[in-house]
Order: structure tokens, then C-alpha cells, then sequence
């Protein structure tokens, strides 16, 4: 279940650079990156166990219908998310809430979703093209398929030019590679050459399922068979996750074509706030993967290369604060207007949700009238 | 300016999507044979040649994988036009139109469109084998966020397939193909009509016929047959089955008081089914009969040698016009 041969990796659990041949190539893309940049990593990384750890809260006070934890992936999350550029499109599954920060989503506009008051809660051309979560196991990685072709019909790969150049990055789980919808887009990405990276977060479980139903060889050598290179890599390091999206995305962006990448992640917290995973898996499971915790790891290389612990507190704090910040505001969200069912269900005016809405209207007035003439 | 020409419904789709095609270059053609061979019912003959392999794709076969990346491509700001081979191979779509395409726009609050158009070749008098002969618009009738329209004659085929792909919102577009081949006149500076509206085909006064696609030749021919007998038959093209233009039907309701309505699909929770419900609570003090379905059975679309049993003909809606006037 945990990493293999394969399994390429910058950082050892220890927090060190792993120096072999097969990172070779990746290293150089992390020497780039600069303090700060590498400082942003931890930051974000921490921020959002923080906010998912209150999530996790907020709902178990009654203030969320569900919650869906990160906690455990946030270094597959952080380094593939800083990978994409300002122009490139992400298309998520429905736990990429350190990829939804990256890209400017308010993490209150998640808290929206999951208490029930829309179900979406952004527009993804005001979130730097960070798509809106998609519920149905694998859907999105169509729709990611078909926004690829169409950057390739406006001709926007190997332009020459680095700002006009685009990219679609489509995030999915191990459950997610036994739907059609998956198989279809990795079709789809071949036959037309598409600008696209698959990034699979290989958590080891789909809700109570094992990785080993859904298939009986590593998943990095699935899309091998539709002709398209897989790789798989250390979720839980940062800096793998980084450089190995950067150099696919690259790829991508310059037109050659779609790239897979499997992220060995764990998810150390239950499926959802509705599921008990005591009922499936083991404490020592657990404690395997607790023990390669990424924000540790990514810490200890951090502390390695110099950094002072004051940084660690003022991201400690950073955290605590966002952390009640989200908390103040989910007590102070509304309820969405009524007439919102109606409103945008179609684009143009449609007869039936102009009568419904007015029934209604007409509907609940007609409680008022009652209460004014008793 | 009328330019009137005579051809089939297949070439007058066809007129159509070659003039969307060069009138706007976001609009797109995909699916399955669609280029060379210019689909199984040579709709797109021709069109690749003219506008090229990025614009009128040969998908891979799998239909979802089509409605997936069409979403996709609209979302990307392209209005692509999906073709279903056949109305019994949509189902493997289903999801992604049911629950993606039609619920897209909806998931984002309207901020953003969701114009696609899904061709459907469908319904029986053909003679095929299984999963060739169905008429599946109930199911998308019953979701809300697409729209359903259905042609009956070239000229309406020609019109109806722009506005379709004019409009925002996702639209199924039912094309009943035993029509392909029977040519009509059509109008080829028609534009601007509204998508949504059903049409008086044929004046009368005793009873009402109701029905969109293919049933329209069988509603006009049991007319003819009923008018030698003395009866006088108004006839509606539904053409609209989301959302339904109620107007001219009550209209008529109110003036004739009896509806007979007539379809290919099963009758159980059907498009029928639900304008029979509507008309009631409308019109029902116009009503002299009971509002009558003539539907196909509830049964699967049977082998071909019996599908004239199964589809409704002249005799069965004539049957059903007769006891209408029994009331
Ligand atoms: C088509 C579909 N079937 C079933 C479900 C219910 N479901 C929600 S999440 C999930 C497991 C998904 O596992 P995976 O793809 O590994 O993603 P993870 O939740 O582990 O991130 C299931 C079965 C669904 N949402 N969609
Ligand atoms: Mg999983």
C-alpha cells in the first residue's frame, strides 16, 4: 500500500533531499523556487488543516449538512496547485480545498456548499479558472477533457509565448479510475492530443473500498495503455508534487500531449463527516501513514535549510486565525432567496419556472393575507 | 425574402448546420461517423469537407465521453452540436446529460451557458433492429434544465436546429427519422421564429389531434380520412415538448373541446400523459370528452415485423376520435 520502486520522490519522510537519478530531473525545478515561495508551501499546507480541522467542528456543531477532510493530502494538493499557472484551468473533485485557496477561493464559499445554501459557490472566471466541485464520481474529467480541446482549437500550445499558453489540470481519486467517465476522457486526451494533466490522488480508499478493488496493478500504469505517460509520485512530499505537475503541465502547455500523475497520499481523516473508518481500517494503517505526515516532513526540510521557528509560529497563528475567521463568518451566512430555485435553472426565461416562482409567490402571500384579516 | 426549395428533412438539418456553421465559428459538430461518411443518415454529408476536422469531429465511440467534452468545449466558450447515432444509444449519455449539462448552469448559480445541442435520430417506422426504433424524450422532458423540440417537416427541421443551437441553454433535438427522406418545402430565409411554439397544421372544429415528429404525417393522414367521413379535425404540431407551448392547444381545446393526443413513446408517464393533465386543469370547462392518449404499448419497442402493431396509425387515432365524439 505505501510506496514502491517507482515512486519517485525529493524528499525522503525525514524532511531530506533525496538525491537519485530518477529525481534528477526534478530537481533542478525545485532549486528554482525561492524561499518565499517555499515558505508559501507550509503556510498554505497549514492554513488549510486548520480551516478543515474547524470544518470538521462546524459540522459536528450542526453547522454543516456533511464535511469532506483533506487532512493528509495537502502535499499533493499545495505542490500540484502552485504548479498550474494564472491561466490554466482546474478541474476538481470535491476535496481540493488547499488547491481551491491557492487559486482564490474563499474557503467560506466551500462552507457554503456543504451547509446547503448553493451548490456550487464560485465563478470559476473570478477564481483564477478553479472549476466548481463535482459531486459524481469522475464526471469532471470529461468536462476537463473537452475545456483541453478547446484550448487547442483557440490554438493557445506552443504559442512561443508563456503567458498565452494553456493547460487544464483535472483532479480525481483511486475510486474515480474504475468510472467510464475516466477511461472515456483518458480517451479522448489520446485521440486528441489534448493539453491536460491527470493528476490522481491515489488515497488508498474510496470511502471503504481499498485500492485494490479497483485495480490490480499499480494505477501510474493505467493510462499507459490509452498512450499516455504515468508517473507516480510521493504525495505527501510537497516538492515532488511540485516539480513532477510543473514539468507535466510544461509538457502539456508546449503541445505534447496529456501526462498522468499518481499521488501516493493517505486519507487520515474519515471519507466524510457521515462515514466511521474504524470499520474498515486499522490503527497501525493509520499510524503508518500519520507517520509521513507531509506538513512535518516539508517542515523538517524547511528547518533544514535554515528557517527560524518565528515563521512557524506566525503561520501557527496565521492558522488559528483563518480557522476562527471561517468560523465567525459560517455563523453569520444566510438563507439563500427562494426565488433563487427558480432563477437560474436556464439561462433564457422558461414559462414553468415563471409560473412556479409565482405560484409560490402567490402561495406564501396568501399566508399573510390570512394573518392580516384574522 | 422566401427562397423556397423542395428537399428532405436530412438535407435541410443539413442546410441548417452548415449555415450555423459559417455564421458563427464557436459552433462545432462531434460525434460518432459524422465526418467522411457524414453520419449513418448522411446529416452532416459534406459538412467536414467544407469546414474542416476541428470543427465537425469523428469522436471516439462513447457517447458519454461526447456530452462530457461538449460540456467541456461550452464551457471553453464553444457551442458544440453532439450527434446520438441512435435514440436507443444515448443511455451510455444519460449521466452526463441528466446530470451534468442539464444541471450546469444551475451548479453555477447562472453565472455561467450551457449552449449544446444533442441530436437524436429517433423513434420507429423504419424496420430496425433493437435500440434503433425508440423515443426516450420523456426522460429528458422530466429533467429540468434542457430543453426538448422535435420537428416534423424539412422546413421546421431547418429553422428549429439554428435556433437550438442559438440558444443558451442545453437543448435536445429530436429528429424522427423515418422523416429524413420525405422532401418539403422549405423557406430558407426563415430565421428568428421563437424555438418553443406549437403550430395549428391543419383548421377544424370537432376534435383536436395533437402529436410532434413523426406522428404528424399519421394525425394529417387520419384528418383526411375523417374529413371524407364528415368530421372536421384540427391538427397540432406540438414541435416544442419542453417547454410546451400551451396556447394555441387550449385554444383549440376550448373551441373543438376534445383532445385526442398521439405519440410514438410508451404512454405510462409520458409527454402525453402530462398534457393530458395540463389540458384538464385548463380547459376543463371546455372539455366535452375526456382528453385521449394513443401511445405506443408499454411494452419494449417490439421486433420490426410488429412495430406497425406497436405505432399508433390512422385506424388507432381514429378509433380514439370516435370515442371522443361518443361523449
Ligand atoms: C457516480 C458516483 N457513485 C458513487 C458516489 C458516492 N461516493 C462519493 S465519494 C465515493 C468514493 C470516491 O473515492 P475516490 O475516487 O477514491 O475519491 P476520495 O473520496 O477517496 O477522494 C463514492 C463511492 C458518487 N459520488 N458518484
Ligand atoms: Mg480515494
Amino acid at each position: 500500500m505505501s510506496y514502491t520502486e517507482a515512486t519517485l520522490q525529493l524528499l525522503s519522510p525525514e524532511g531530506r533531499l533525496v538525491e537519485s537519478d530518477a529525481s534528477a530531473e526534478y530537481l533542478p525545478l525545485i532549486q528554482q523556487l525561492t524561499d518565499q515561495q517555499l515558505r508559501e508551501f507550509h503556510r498554505v499546507m497549514v492554513v488549510t488543516r486548520a480551516f478543515d480541522v474547524e470544518a470538521t467542528n462546524l459540522q459536528r456543531q450542526g453547522q454543516m449538512g456533511l464535511w469532506v477532510p483533506s487532512m493528509g493530502q495537502e502535499a499533493a494538493q499545495v505542490g500540484s496547485g502552485f504548479a498550474a499557472r494564472p491561466q490554466d484551468h482546474v478541474f476538481p473533485a470535491y476535496r481540493e480545498h488547499a488547491i481551491a485557496h491557492i487559486r482564490g477561493v474563499d474557503y467560506v464559499d466551500i462552507v457554503r456548499m456543504l451547509r446547503g445554501l448553493t451548490h456550487g459557490g464560485w465563478d470559476p472566471r473570478e477564481k483564477n479558472n478553479f472549476h466548481i466541485y463535482t459531486l459524481v464520481i469522475g464526471s469532471q474529467s470529461l468536462h476537463a477533457t473537452g475545456y483541453a480541446m478547446g484550448i487547442q482549437l483557440d490554438g493557445d500550445t506552443n504559442t512561443g509565448d508563456p503567458e498565452r499558453d494553456r493547460a487544464v489540470i483535472v483532479y480525481f481519486g483511486d475510486g474515480a479510475t474504475s468510472q467510464g467517465d475516466v477511461s472515456e476522457a483518458l480517451v479522448f486526451a489520446a485521440s486528441y492530443q489534448t493539453p491536460e494533466v491527470f493528476f490522481l490522488q491515489n488515497n488508498q480508499w474510496a470511502i471503504s473500498v481499498p485500492v485494490s478493488t479497483q485495480s490490480r496493478t499499480p494505477l501510474y500504469l493505467r493510462p499507459s495503455g490509452f498512450g499516455i505517460p504515468g508517473i507516480q509520485i510521493d504525495g505527501n512530499d510537497v516538492l515532488i508534487s511540485y516539480a513532477a505537475t510543473r514539468k507535466a503541465m510544461d509538457e502539456a502547455r508546449s503541445g505534447q500531449g496529456p501526462r498522468f500523475i499518481e499521488a501516493l497520499t493517505y486519507r487520515i481523516g474519515a471519507h466524510t463527516s457521515s462515514d466511521d473508518p474504524t470499520k474498515y481500517r486499522t490503527q497501525e494503517e493509520l499510524e503508518h501513514w500519520m507517520a509521513l505526515d507531509p506538513i512535518t516532513r516539508f517542515a523538517s526540510y524547511l528547518r533544514g535549510r535554515g528557517e527560524g521557528e518565528e515563521f512557524f509560529r506566525d503561520v501557527d497563528a496565521e492558522a488559528a486565525d483563518t480557522a476562527s475567521d471561517v468560523r465567525r463568518r459560517t455563523l453569520e451566512l444566510g438563507i439563500p432567496p427562494v426565488e433563487n430555485m427558480f432563477d437560474n435553472v436556464y439561462s433564457e426565461p422558461h414559462p414553468l419556472m415563471q409560473q412556479q416562482k409565482q405560484w409560490l409567490a402567490d402561495y406564501e402571500a396568501s399566508f399573510d393575507a390570512e394573518g392580516a384579516a384574522e | 425574402m422566401s427562397e423556397l426549395q423542395s428537399m428532405p428533412m436530412a438535407k435541410a438539418l443539413n442546410a441548417g448546420l452548415r449555415k450555423a456553421l459559417a455564421d458563427d465559428p464557436k459552433v462545432l459538430l462531434m460525434g460518432e461517423d459524422i465526418g467522411p461518411l457524414g453520419g449513418v443518415f448522411r446529416v452532416t454529408e459534406g459538412l467536414q469537407a467544407e469546414f474542416g476536422k476541428q470543427r465537425v469531429m469523428d469522436t471516439p465511440l462513447a457517447e458519454s465521453g461526447i456530452v462530457g467534452t461538449a460540456i467541456g468545449l461550452a464551457l471553453a466558450g464553444y457551442r458544440p452540436v453532439c450527434e446520438i447515432q441512435f435514440d436507443g444509444f444515448i443511455y451510455p449519455g444519460f449521466d452526463q446529460i441528466t446530470s451534468q449539462l442539464a444541471k450546469l448552469t444551475n451548479r453555477h448559480d447562472g453565472t455561467i451557458t450551457m449552449p449544446v445541442v444533442i441530436r437524436v435520430p429517433y423513434g420507429g417506422h423504419i424496420g430496425a433492429v433493437e435500440h434503433h426504433q425508440e423515443s426516450p424524450e420523456a426522460y429528458f422532458a422530466h429533467t429540468a434544465g434542457l430543453r426538448s423540440v422535435s420537428p416534423s417537416t424539412p422546413h421546421d427541421a431547418y429553422w428549429m436546429i439554428q435556433e437550438a443551437i442559438a440558444s443558451n441553454d442545453p437543448v435536445m433535438f429530436f429528429e424522427p427519422k423515418s422523416r429524413y427522406w420525405p422532401k418539403g418545402d422549405v423557406d430558407l430565409s426563415e430565421s428568428g421564429r421563437p424555438l418553443h411554439s406549437s403550430r395549428v397544421v391543419r383548421e377544424g372544429t370537432e376534435v383536436t389531434l395533437l402529436g410532434h415528429g413523426a406522428m404528424l404525417s399519421v394525425l394529417l393522414q387520419a384528418a383526411e380520412i375523417a374529413a371524407a367521413e364528415g368530421t372536421s379535425i384540427e391538427v397540432i404540431d406540438l414541435r416544442s415538448i419542453s417547454p410546451i407551448d400551451y396556447d394555441p392547444i387550449l385554444a383549440s381545446v376550448r373551441k373543438t373541446g376534445r383532445l385526442v393526443l398521439a405519440q410514438e413513446a410508451p404512454g405510462f408517464v409520458s409527454v402525453g400523459s402530462e398534457i393530458a393533465a395540463t389540458v384538464t386543469e385548463k380547459a376543463f370547462y371546455s372539455l366535452e370528452a375526456p382528453v385521449i392518449r394513443v401511445a405506443g404499448f408499454d411494452t419494449p419497442f417490439p421486433p420490426a415485423k410488429l412495430e406497425t402493431v406497436y405505432l399508433p396509425d390512422a385506424d388507432r387515432v381514429l378509433d380514439a376520435v370516435d370515442r371522443a365524439l361518443a361523449y
